[in-house]
């Protein structure tokens, strides 16, 4: 068992483990916090699977920009762990199970796929160069589209969160 | 290392996100499922990319982190919105769009 198979379980164990504590915390502010957790695990697992680029953009947008943006939300709200509502004890489990059941049909479903494994030797498809050449050649049209998409979004968020 | 194991956990960390979705009435935590169930999908496309050398899933996770953060910002808006009118995230109260 290499360095690769320990940082691997590791991160698996990081990820589920904090995934777990977003949905299953009393709190909201520990939700986000397990959340942005669970985010450096998979950043993690992007570096070893070679995507270091996409592993930086993974931390500073999502943990930097997109969970900054849901504290933010969370203090302006006053939000605490006894005026948290709940759903009734029926209720949850029936989404337990229900995701519970999908997790293992899937599992089941992909056990026995035939897929060729990931070898150890690392590429350098995930470095920024590459990234960029295919991302300003092949798909240039999307990439100008998603800066229209942005505008919109902003323009949207300012007038619905404008006060009347 | 089996693509099988990186199929197993963003299915996992999928179920877990589609769990809360269900269980929680907190308008922020279900949003916050959202994300994961997407980080989920990014994991298993860069999982693929890497299977078949292959840059075009990066980029799509890439566009998938844009849309994402695009959603954020409006549906963040339309919490707060719904904060300032009921005083509350509690989307049992948003069931009936009228008020």
């Amino acid at each position: 068992m290499g360095i690769y198979e320990i940082l691997f379980w590791f991160l698996t164990v990081m990820a589920i483990g904090c995934a777990l504590g977003v949905i299953l915390s009393r709190n909201p502010v520990n939700s986000v916090l397990f959340l942005i957790a669970t985010f450096f695990a998979i950043s993690g697992h992007y570096l070893l699977l070679n995507a270091q680029f996409l592993a930086i953009v993974n931390v500073i947008v999502y943990a930097g920009a997109i969970m900054v943006l849901f504290l933010f939300v969370i203090m302006l709200m006053n939000l605490n762990a006894d005026v948290e509502p709940q759903k009734s004890r029926l209720v949850q489990l029936a989404g337990m199970i229900a995701g519970g059941v999908l997790f293992l049909v899937v599992l089941a479903a992909l056990r026995t796929a035939t897929l060729s494994s990931l070898d150890k030797a690392s590429t350098d498809i995930g470095l920024i160069k590459n990234l960029g050449r295919v991302l300003f050649t092949q798909y240039v049209l999307p990439f100008e589209i998603s800066s229209v998409l942005f505008l919109s979004a902003m323009i949207g968020a300012i007038v619905i969160g404008k006060k009347e | 290392m089996p693509i099988h194991y990186y199929l197993f956990l963003s299915m996992a960390l999928f179920s877990i996100g589609i769990m809360g979705t269900l269980m929680r009435r907190n308008a922020i935590i279900i949003f916050m499922c959202i994300e994961l169930m997407l980080n989920a999908v990014n994991l298993l496309l860069v999982a693929f990319s890497k299977m078949y050398v292959d840059t075009s899933a990066q980029i799509f996770v890439f566009f998938i982190m844009v849309v994402a953060a695009a959603e954020v910002a409006v549906g963040l808006a339309v919490i707060v919105m719904m904060y300032r009118k009921v005083h509350s995230v509690d989307i049992n109260i948003l069931n009936r769009l009228k008020h």
